[in-house]
């Protein structure tokens, strides 16, 4: 239910024409991009067929080399190829360097807090190695579907935290691409299944990736996707699993830990090949290639694979019984588990969700494709393609959100698994008689020292006016939007002092280098800008003066009185003039003028939205309820 | 959407405005008791009105309106399903407003058997097999809330001052095991990552 149905623009006639949309599973291993066509959501081959786009991304003598291209050169050049840079997405250097020894890249000594990878195309950050992987689904699907797409739909681990998730935001935009949603990746497979299933119940959903992890539990009635609670490890994947066997080959044939990086990638080949051989046999032969190009051979066997992954696979485990009791859901009221993922092909992994879940594990659906198809189910409804569609998807943020208090202890503000979007507020005060400033410390996590949750952003609010200690009144508010991204506002009530901040701080980029980015990403572009940004400004206009008119045909007359429907339409003539000339600053002003203007039009016809909603209810429906079920 | 046997001019009309309580919100009587599967069906139809992914293609003022009617939609939801949240929300409405910082129980046995749980769970702490226990613990305080919140439905049958004291009383001490269950889902968390 638009709120204001919109049309192409240059479409006005058809206000139902059909947007192009795309999900996008944008992995640590593979990458996909899928569509819904014809009412069927499918993934998108390239042109030679292949769905599966390796995340790899290779800074060649030619130029940027993208997926099975550049995955070819990953033991031939592995300075230059970078794969698994998801693993990176949204954290700091010390990070990175935490993450294991086995990332064979240089990084480049900078004072900035996103780690660069040295190429032979210069310092790239993570973004940037994103934003090449999603610039080439763009273009297949723009090939494909035979237009630009007007709007796509991420997919990110429901266990991102807000750091990770802006880093992808801000990828998508550097590639161009307009984000209608991030939407976490099991409510992703949770739509592709349960519209497929059409099921109504508690599901599990248990995905694990090749670098991530998430344990999702989510109740679908009719329609409605509400996830209960979601848990999971944004650094625990099948990667690790390689880790573990190339550990195991190197203790066995005697290679040293500070192996080179050829020889390390043949390592993470030999042991990516072992597990997979597992996954059908009992035992298989590991060929190694030593420096002095002597072969090492040695027999791994499902028992000692086993030996390896448990610990590992214990930790998603854990997390499983931790995100139920969030949940507040038994394992028996679970009515089936279904798994995402390439590697919960590990069939050790299978088991032991089975046993925990007690039930076999749903297999059912290709666990690599499942997520791009239920975003690109999503990315149609939020198009506008299907305007009765009734699905609507509830999310939660994954991690607790806070603020530092005395002693270096975390108070949380937005406890986890509470549903999104949310805006709540705290109250702080002073400590010292006569201070006027205050320093605010947000953080992520579940921990109760600061130092063990994830720093997100610092600033200060200055100018509190002078009080003895606990007199002023600090409202510190966070709002969480639906994309499970935090923005956080401080005020001091007695004076109305205010302070606001985006939080893209502590690993993110700043907005100049995102901006950097993009002008030189579109320098080489021929289009003037100016005249660009007026089309653009023109289009805005064109969709405003669409949306209005379809708005007012449909109850303009209802909601509006006379007069008020005058000066609804003086705006709106004035934004149709301002788009006929080619004044930028006057089309902006003039949209803003009718903004506005038509502000109050906008919350009655939200609100007669919301009395349909409700139609068909009395409260005498509910003055006899008895029973308190929670 | 069932079908339109009521008068529309008989509905309670939920507001967007800030100032209407959420038993309106949802249609509900302001009462304790309340039925959740009802809550959540009345949930899910104003969030299916007002979430911001009705209005993807909408303008900025659209998506910041319906980003705030969802969030408000989600906060009355929060309370009213959650037995502490409701209770002292009711409370509100009562006019009694608990600034809950100030507010603390003198119940000295309550208190003592507070401090004799806070201590098992700082041992629980320092242990490599506590994370089971650690479980059972947060189970334990989950009964001991479980048995408040019936309390708290009795006060509310009969808002008289007296019980709506007690029930002022309950409340301070469902803080109390709120935030002791709260601490526990730390230590659980601390041990996942030490001993996990």
């Amino acid at each position: 239910m638009a709120l204001l149905q919109i049309a192409e623009p240059g479409e006005a006639q058809a206000p139902h024409e059909h947007r192009l949309a795309a999900g996008i599973d944008l992995g640590t291993t593979n990458s996909l991009v899928a569509s819904v066509r014809s009412g069927t959501s499918q993934t998108l081959p390239d042109n030679d067929g292949h769905h599966l786009l390796p995340s790899v991304i290779s800074y060649s003598e030619e130029g940027i080399l993208v997926g099975r291209q550049a995955q070819k050169r990953a033991t031939t050049d592995p300075l230059n190829t970078i794969s698994s840079i998801k693993r990176l997405m949204g954290r700091g250097i010390a990070d990175v360097m935490s993450l294991g020894e086995q990332l064979p890249w240089q990084f480049a000594d900078s004072e900035a807090s996103v780690p660069r990878i040295k190429t032979r195309a210069g310092d790239v950050s993570p973004v940037e190695v994103s934003a090449e992987i999603l610039k080439c689904l763009n273009k297949r699907a723009e090939d494909s579907l035979g237009g630009e797409l007007s709007g796509v739909v991420i997919t990110v681990p429901a266990y991102f935290d807000d750091a990770q998730r802006q880093a992808t935001k801000d990828a998508a935009k550097l590639a161009g691409l307009h984000v209608y949603r991030l939407l976490n990746e099991p409510t992703a497979a949770a739509i592709a299944y349960g519209l497929d299933e059409g099921v109504d119940g508690v599901h599990a959903i248990f995905d694990l990736g090749g670098g991530t992890f998430d344990i999702s539990v989510l109740r679908l009635t009719r329609g409605v996707f509400e996830v209960m609670a979601t848990g999971g490890d944004s650094a625990l994947g099948g990667d690790d699993f390689d880790h573990v066997i190339a550990g195991w080959i190197m203790q066995q044939a005697g290679i040293s830990n500070d192996a080179d990086p050829m020889i390390q990638r043949r390592l993470m080949h030999a042991a990516r090949h072992a597990k997979e051989a597992l996954t059908e046999a009992d035992s298989t032969t590991v060929v190694m290639q030593l420096a002095d190009d002597s072969n090492w051979q040695g027999e791994l066997d499902v028992e000692t694979l086993n030996t390896l992954i448990d610990p590992l696979i214990r930790k998603t485990i854990t997390a499983c019984r931790r995100t139920l009791r969030d949940a507040e859901i038994d394992i028996e009221e679970i009515e089936d588990v279904v798994m995402v993922g390439g590697s919960t092909r590990v069939p050790r992994v299978r088991e032991k969700v089975g046993d925990f879940f007690k039930r076999e594990p749903l297999v059912s659906i290709d666990p690599d494709s499942v997520v791009a198809i239920g975003a690109a189910q999503q990315a149609n409804q939020l198009a506008g393609n299907n305007p009765d569609g009734e699905m609507l998807l509830l999310d939660v943020n994954p991690l607790s959100l806070g603020l530092e208090t005395m002693g270096g202890l975390v108070e949380k503000v937005i406890p986890r698994n509470t549903t999104i979007p949310v805006a709540r507020a705290q109250e702080f005060t002073t400590f010292k008689d006569g201070q006027t400033a205050m320093a605010i410390h947000v953080v992520q996590g579940e921990r109760e020292m600061v130092d063990d949750c994830r720093s997100l952003a610092r600033f200060e609010l200055r100018d509190i006016p002078p009080m003895v200690a606990g007199a002023a009144r600090i409202r510190v508010t966070f709002n969480v939007d639906a994309d499970g991204l935090l923005s956080v506002e401080a005020m001091e009530e007695t004076s109305g002092t205010k302070a606001s901040v985006d939080i893209k701080p502590s690993y993110g980029l700043s907005d100049n280098e995102i901006a950097d980015m993009l002008t030189s990403s579109i320098a080489h572009a021929e289009e003037d800008r100016d005249l660009r940004r007026l089309r653009e400004q023109q289009v805005d206009a064109y969709r405003v003066i669409e949306a209005l008119q379809a708005a007012l045909a449909v109850d303009g007359d209802q909601l509006l009185s006379a007069d008020e429907r005058a000066g609804i339409d003086a705006h709106l003539n004035s934004v149709i003039e301002s788009a006929k000339q080619d004044d930028v600053g006057a089309i902006e002003n003039a949209i803003k003028q009718l903004e506005s203007g038509c502000e109050f039009y906008v919350e009655r016809r939200m609100n007669a939205g919301i009395r349909e909603a409700m139609a068909g209810h009395t409260v005498s429906e509910f003055e006899s309820s008895e029973d308190d079920s929670k | 959407m069932a079908a339109g046997k009521v008068l529309q001019s008989d509905l309670p009309l939920p507001m967007l405005d800030l100032s209407k309580n959420y038993f309106e919100l949802f249609g509900l009587p302001a009462e304790y008791q309340v039925e959740i599967p009802a809550l959540r069906d009345r949930y899910r139809e104003l969030q299916g009105a007002v979430h911001p992914d009705r209005y993807a293609t909408g303008s900025d003022e659209e998506k910041r309106k319906a980003l705030q009617a969802a969030a408000y939609v989600n906060e009355g939801f929060d309370t009213l399903k959650n037995p502490l949240l409701r209770a002292q929300y009711l409370l509100s409405l009562h006019s009694i407003n608990m600034e809950l910082r100030e507010e603390t129980t003198k119940d000295a046995a309550f208190l003592m058997q507070q401090l004799e749980m806070r201590e098992e769970l700082e041992a629980l702490r320092h242990t490599g097999e506590g994370l089971d226990s650690v479980g059972e613990f947060m189970d334990r305080v989950s009964g001991m809330i479980k048995a408040l919140v019936s309390r708290i439905s009795v006060d509310f049958e009969t808002p008289s001052k007296e019980n709506l004291d007690d029930a002022r009383e309950t409340v301070r001490k469902m803080q109390f095991l709120n935030k002791l269950y709260a601490e526990a889902q730390a230590v659980e968390a601390q041990l996942e990552e030490e001993f996990g």
